[in-house]
């Protein structure tokens, strides 16, 4: 049997200035599995994240990537491993030329010459850019953007993709796009979102994060139908979205 | 390379002075400079032809002269003090359209303005026809420090994005009524400034998660590893060497 993707046992952290954003998560994601992280701001969602590939430490509790401990030793393995595509491209696109950027990862990993240019053009082409790739990353339009992020990560072949609001400041066709991009990975996902519908067409599971704990793992469906859960979290679902036939009769 | 990601200055091309590694042009304008600045300000000539150097060169890299001249405006702020120096400085005077001139000033008016021109002439001939990436590129291979190096490109990457910001926050003062008329009411746009010091410095910390997140170690990857040739090095030192030449006979002619 192969380990899970992601193992988090009884995680909990405090930031320096004393503020605990996590009291003690447990989380197994398995192979190929795509789950949501919902929760209110402030929840913890992204202290969770940062967790996930060794950027934040030193509380309590183990992370462990397919099998591999997020720990010291570790962390170079653990980076490629864990994907992270952040919230504003801005931030993650950081080199001239998209190309460029693609290639910061796997040149980190080591990978030159032919290798490397191999898995640049396979990641952009898993977005749909490769045509883009001399283009400086400021002149794309934000889904444009956004797909390469993807693709800066998914250079790294990574263990596990794990997006921060993906869906953010995204126009409704470029939504689709990306959705149609990830539906298409066969790679681990998890999705930190406040987008419910986007979290239900993408991610047949969910875990709702509130006060630094997991109050709730399910099928999104489920979840999604729990008035009494979702409000006490704070979760809202858009005027008229109805999750009990979403995505169901247009099939 | 694809359109629309030239900076202001790089008009494209794909003459000889394009093609030239960029390396092998920025060595070849630096020393050109310092040769330019060695020469002795007395010998007139030297600088006419060091001009015409420079002209030749435009010529091979397809640089419109009209073009050339309207980007050295750019110099105009800096050579405005060389101006009055015919009139501030001391020593025996000349006459000049009914003005008393110092001729020493006159002197130093000169030096100033024309190795100012011939440098940045030979700069902006550099950025004309070499992208800033390639100069970025250059500067790599020519050993400076690739954390210098990854400032650079980072400023180069994140202007535009720090101006879009920037120009947020103007649209929002001026949507609530912000018609700055005197002195004290600077107190808006300062604190803009704050702020948007502290979002840079934000940004650069999360742009600094993204790359640790990346497998980042403290050095950039080097991706391009193209070494110029011989023969390229050679072209390039065209300039030095026809400035060297110049320069040399000036002092030789001075002494």
């Amino acid at each position: 049997m192969t380990a899970p993707s992601l193992e988090v046992e009884g995680l909990a952290f405090a930031y320096p200035d004393g503020h605990q954003a996590l009291f003690g998560v447990d989380l197994v994601v398995q192979r190929g599995e795509r789950v949501a992280v919902l929760g209110p701001n402030g929840a913890g969602k992204t202290t969770l994240v940062l967790h996930l590939n060794g950027v934040l430490s030193g509380g309590r509790g183990s992370v462990q990537v397919a099998g591999l401990p997020v720990v010291k030793e570790n962390l170079r393995e653990v980076r490629r491993r864990v994907g992270i595509v952040f919230q504003d491209p801005d931030d993650q696109l950081f080199m001239p030329t998209v190309g460029e950027d693609v290639a910061f990862g796997p040149a980190n990993l080591g990978l030159r010459g032919d290798e490397l240019q191999a898995r640049v053009d396979r990641a952009l082409d898993l977005v749909g850019m490769r045509e883009f790739a001399d283009r400086a990353p400021g002149h794309l339009s934000g889904g444009q953007r956004r797909r390469v992020a993807v693709a800066t990560v998914l250079a790294m072949e990574p263990e596990v993709l794990v997006l921060d609001e993906p869906s953010s400041n995204l126009d409704p066709t470029a939504r689709r796009e990306l959705a149609e991009i990830l539906l298409a990975l066969d790679t681990t996902i998890v999705m930190v979102t406040h987008d419910l519908p986007y979290a239900l067409q993408l991610c047949p599971r969910s875990v709702v994060l509130d006060g630094g704990v997991i109050v709730a793992d399910g099928s999104t469906r489920d979840l999604l139908c729990d008035e009494q859960l979702m409000s006490a979290h704070r979760l809202e679902l858009p005027y008229g979205f109805d999750p009990v036939s979403a995505g169901r009769s247009t099939r | 390379m694809g359109v629309g990601h030239g900076s202001g200055l790089h008009l494209p091309g794909t003459s000889l002075l394009h093609r030239l590694p960029p390396e092998c042009k920025l060595l070849a304008v630096f020393a050109f400079v310092l040769l330019v600045v060695a020469t002795p300000r007395e010998q007139f000539w030297a600088f006419g032809v060091f001009a015409l150097v420079l002209v030749a060169v435009a010529r091979v890299g397809r640089v419109p002269l009209g073009l050339l001249a309207r980007r050295l405006v750019i110099e105009v702020p800096f050579v405005l003090f060389a101006v009055l120096l015919p009139f501030v400085a001391r020593g025996e005077r000349v006459d000049v359209l009914g003005l008393s001139l110092s001729e020493s000033g006159l002197l130093a008016a000169f030096n100033i303005l024309a190795k100012a021109t011939l440098g940045a002439t030979a700069t902006i001939l550099l950025a004309t026809t070499t992208d800033v990436r390639g100069l970025l590129r250059g500067l790599e291979r020519l050993r400076l420090p690739r954390s210098f190096v990854a400032i650079l490109s980072f400023m180069v990457r994140y202007a535009d994005v720090v101006a879009g910001e920037m120009q947020r926050m103007r649209i929002a003062r001026a949507s609530r009524g912000y018609d700055p008329k005197h002195l004290l009411q600077a107190r808006a746009l300062a604190a803009s400034a704050g702020a948007l010091f502290l979002r840079a410095y934000e940004r650069g910390e999360r742009v600094y998660l993204a790359m640790v997140s990346r497998g980042w170690s403290g050095a950039m990857p080097v991706l391009d590893e193209r070494r110029a040739t011989g023969r390229e090095w050679v072209t390039a030192l065209v300039l030095p060497a026809a400035a060297a030449l110049v320069s040399a006979s000036a002092w030789v002619a001075q002494s």
